[in-house]
Order: structure tokens, then sequence, then C-alpha cells
């Protein structure tokens, strides 16, 4: 079972992971990314690559579901503008036993944040806004996964 | 050619897409996207920097010499930071 989805509105942290919970396997694994208050962060913009997004999750999906035995895995991602404290992205794994679902959720949110099409914008409190700039750090965690 | 931008790409330029004529002589993704910076002052201000850029060709990630083929669409963005 595979299920992306892109969402204007607010995600709930658990979103999609019922689905999961079904499916047989003895282990379920889930990342919720959060809005942080970052010196003053009142809310984030996130645009995206509208034709691109859907199929570039699908393929995270597929790159998961080729390296780890899956029983299935969610990815739900926020748009638009999102407060701080609410979810942004929900990535989820089920499997029979707890490794595969727990290497394929850190996989899937990794490799998440180096090639799926989001930008993100920090909106301040004082109404002034700032593209987010790429992490190095980031790159790091991906490339674990190469 | 349809050329998409986005995030702080799109907020140089001022566009978030056009069209293009693709020069015979643009064989690869950073031929086209020199030509492309020639454009205007604003075009040139915001793909000076080709090693801070991304690039889509057909909705599939692709780096400056991947050969631009029979592509439809460039996309060029900044480096993506979802999640």
């Amino acid at each position: 079972m595979k299920i992306v989805r892109i969402s204007n509105a607010a995600i709930q942290s658990d979103a999609g992971l019922a689905a999961l919970a079904d499916l047989g396997g003895g282990g379920l694994a889930s990342f919720t990314g959060i809005v942080r208050d970052d010196g003053g962060v009142a809310a984030i913009e996130l645009e995206h690559y509208p034709s691109m997004t859907e199929a570039s999750l699908h393929r995270l999906i597929d790159d998961a579901t080729a390296r780890w035995s899956l029983l299935g895995a969610v990815i739900t991602h926020r748009v638009g503008i999102v407060p701080v404290g609410a979810p942004v992205v929900v990535v989820g794994a089920a499997s029979l036993h707890r490794a595969e679902a727990l290497e394929a959720t850190a996989f899937l949110i990794d490799r998440l944040k180096t090639e799926a099409p989001f930008w993100k914008r920090e909106h301040y409190a004082d109404g002034s806004a700032k593209w987010v700039d790429a992490k190095a750090s980031d790159d790091a965690r991906a490339e674990r996964w190469a | 050619m349809k050329l998409v931008y986005f995030a702080s790409v799109r907020e140089a330029i001022g566009l978030s897409s056009e069209e293009c004529h693709v020069p015979q002589d643009a064989c690869t993704v950073g031929d086209l996207v020199a030509r492309i910076s020639e454009l205007s002052e604003d075009h040139a201000r915001a793909l000076h920097d080709l090693d801070r850029l991304r690039f889509a060709l057909d909705q599939e990630m692709v780096t400056g010499d991947t050969l631009l083929g029979a592509a439809q669409e460039l996309a060029i963005f900044p480096p993506v930071t979802g999640g």
C-alpha cells in the first residue's frame, strides 16, 4: 500500500498511519516534522512544483519498497502557510518486524528533504520573510542511503 | 520550451513561467540556462551562480550537463528545502 498526499489544509500527526496499522505487520514507524519557533518564526510557507511533487514522492516510496520488505508506506506533506507547532510532513512505514519500518522511515524523510520539490520560506512576527537555505547536514544524511 | 521557476529564482525573475526559443547551439541544460540569463538583468541576477541552482527537465531532476533532447519543460530552482 502506497499513499501520497499533498495537502493545503492542516494535517493530523497520525495522517495516513491508521491505514498502515491494518496491514497485519508487527511494526509501524513514523516521523512527523513540525514547524518550530526558530528565532521569531511565526509560520512557514511551502511552495512546490505541482506537476512533479506527487511523482517524486511516489518514487521515494518505490525506492524504499525495493530496499526493504515493507507492507506499506505513506507520505503526507503540507503546502501553503503552516503556523508554528503544526505538522509539515508525516512519513510512515509498516513491516513485519521493526527494523525495516524504522530504517525505511528514516530513508523516506532523509531523501524527501533533498529530492522532493518543496521550498520553505520563513515568515517572522514583524512581517518580514526569508527563503530557507538548504543544509549541508541534510545532504550528508541523504547520502547515507546512496 | 516552457521555463518554470520556483522560490527565490521565481521571485528574482519576477515570473513563474515563460516560453523560450531554444537556440540550435544550446545542447545541454547548462547551455540553455546561460542563454536564459542573458534575457534581462533580473534573469542574470537570478541565474548567475549555477552551483546554487537545481534543474528538472520534464519533471525529472537533472544536472547542468544533461542533454535537452526533446524535452518540453525546464524548471530552474534553488536546492529543495521541504520536509
